[in-house]
């Protein structure tokens, strides 16, 4: 008996449904040590490296259309504009005088207490580069890296208060995390009355839990609350949300508050990453968690 | 209508270079800052392209591109890393099985397999989400899938006339 071979041209190499098992088993190993362990960072920065020149094309149509309409705004609007700012800068300069009396009465309080330094010193100035496509990710890439000295865990603002944090910093983008991501706890205080809670991320788009609140707090519609700067990942005093609807039923223990944040979280496209000197105090994997412990890649 | 199959002029085997090249622009694409009212209905430019080489070319593009792209599409997106592999893998393996009925069938009747395909890529993503405790999404989260199979006729005829211009070295 002569075997029949079928001749080499017919030979492809496994099974489609065998490269499929295989894939398909490496892929879910990989998001079973990425959701639970830093192993693969590695890797992660490495692909980014590849994937940021793509990100950075991508945006190059829109500079380029900001360059032009810029290169075309007529005279007026630029006049309007001068007018307001040199108001704006007027005004500015009057708050500042008294700030840096204030400061340096603050500096030499601390100093006279013992009491050292909260304030990270350096701001990063930086642009989101890329969302999710998929619409409910609270997500977004920015185009400053370890490169730039950004670290994960740092804060990240914008000209109104907080937008989220750094959770994982490739060489020249870092993911950032937004206030809205169900995994996100930022500890904060009522401007009103000091007092202070943990404001959670929600399921609901654009809206903040302040959950484990007595039903007796003493918390109002639109109070502002900031952060407290317990914890170390935020400095003090920043913006964070104002309490927008307050549901007290007494059959619950605690009162259902929502918040709305400050910042335009989702809608602005500058940021600015506050970096310390020191190293941020929780540890890249568990950036300022509380109570609800998960894993931050959703 | 049989517009692919009675073309009389030869078609040169595809040169990994287009392939390269046509991936990288549906990267691009796919990372384009989109106003928000838009966002909601982009294709996934990426799995349409890979379901095109899947099928018209299942011997030079299958399930081991399709999973390292969906790594490079996890870390663009700073998704859960594997989970685009997998969505991605399992779309471009129900494309390779089925690639010789595929071939046979019109572009529109294609498209209607597309749908199904790319829906199914999405529900993977989905599943992944759900089960790290995201929220649950409306029905508007499967748009793309549906426009990115009205997009599915126009590809042939774009990669057939890249393939007529750019013919092999040895046919030259």
């Amino acid at each position: 008996m002569v075997e029949i071979q079928p001749p080499s041209f017919f030979k492809r190499g496994p099974s489609p449904l065998a490269r499929f098992a295989v894939f398909s088993l490496l892929a879910v190993i990989f998001m079973i040590v990425d959701a639970h362990h830093q192993y693969l960072a590695v890797v992660r920065q490495g692909l980014s490296v590849v994937v940021y020149p793509l990100q950075k094309l991508a945006n190059a149509p829109a500079d380029a259309f900001a360059q032009v309409s810029g290169f075309f705004v007529s005279q007026a609007t630029l006049q309007d504009e001068n007018l307001r700012l040199k108001r704006q800068v007027l005004m500015n300069a009057v708050k500042l005088q008294r700030y840096q009396s204030v400061n340096a009465e603050n500096a030499y309080l601390r100093q006279l207490f013992g009491i050292r330094q909260r304030f990270p010193e350096k701001v990063i100035a930086t642009e989101i580069l890329s969302t999710s496509r998929d619409p409910y990710s609270q997500k977004v890439i920015v185009d400053r890296g370890t490169y730039q000295h950004v670290a994960a865990g740092e804060p990240v603002i914008d000209a109104i208060g907080v937008i989220g944090q750094v959770t994982q910093a490739y060489p020249f983008s870092s993911e950032v995390t937004l206030l809205t991501d169900k995994d996100m706890a930022v500890p904060v205080k009522v401007v009103r009355n000091g007092l202070r809670a943990v404001v959670f991320g929600s399921s609901h788009r654009g809206v903040l839990d302040l959950p484990y609140m007595p039903i007796n707090a003493d918390i109002q519609n639109g109070d502002v609350l900031v952060t407290s700067g317990i914890g170390g990942a935020y400095p003090p005093g920043l913006p964070v949300a104002v309490v927008s609807r307050i549901e007290r039923n007494a059959a619950y223990a605690f009162a259902k508050i929502a918040c709305t944040p400050s910042a335009g979280v989702g809608r602005h496209q500058q940021l600015l990453i506050l970096t310390s000197s020191q190293p941020p105090t929780p540890t890249p994997a568990t950036p300022a968690r509380g109570a609800r412990k998960k894993t931050h890649d959703g | 209508m049989t517009a692919k199959r009675d073309a009389p002029e030869i078609t040169w085997p595809t040169r990994g270079k287009i392939i390269a090249l046509g991936m990288v622009i549906a990267l691009v694409l796919n990372l384009l800052p989109l106003d928000a009212r838009i966002l909601p209905i982009r294709p996934d430019f990426v799995a349409l392209l890979i379901l095109y080489w899947c099928i018209e070319q299942p011997r030079r593009f299958g399930i081991g591109s399709a999973w390292s792209i969906g790594l490079l599409m996890d870390v663009a997106y700073g998704s859960l890393f594997g989970q685009h592999a997998l969505a991605y893998s399992a779309m471009a393996f129900v494309a390779v099985s089925l690639h010789r009925r595929l071939q046979s069938f019109s572009r529109w009747q294609q498209a209607l397999h597309v749908v199904v395909l790319l829906l199914l890529a999405q529900a993977l993503i989905l599943a992944v989400n759900l089960l790290t405790g995201a929220p649950t999404v409306g029905l508007s989260y499967f748009l793309p899938a549906f426009s990115g199979a009205l997009l599915w006729p126009a590809l042939p005829s774009l990669f057939n006339a890249l393939r007529r211009r750019t013919p092999t070295a040895d046919s030259a």
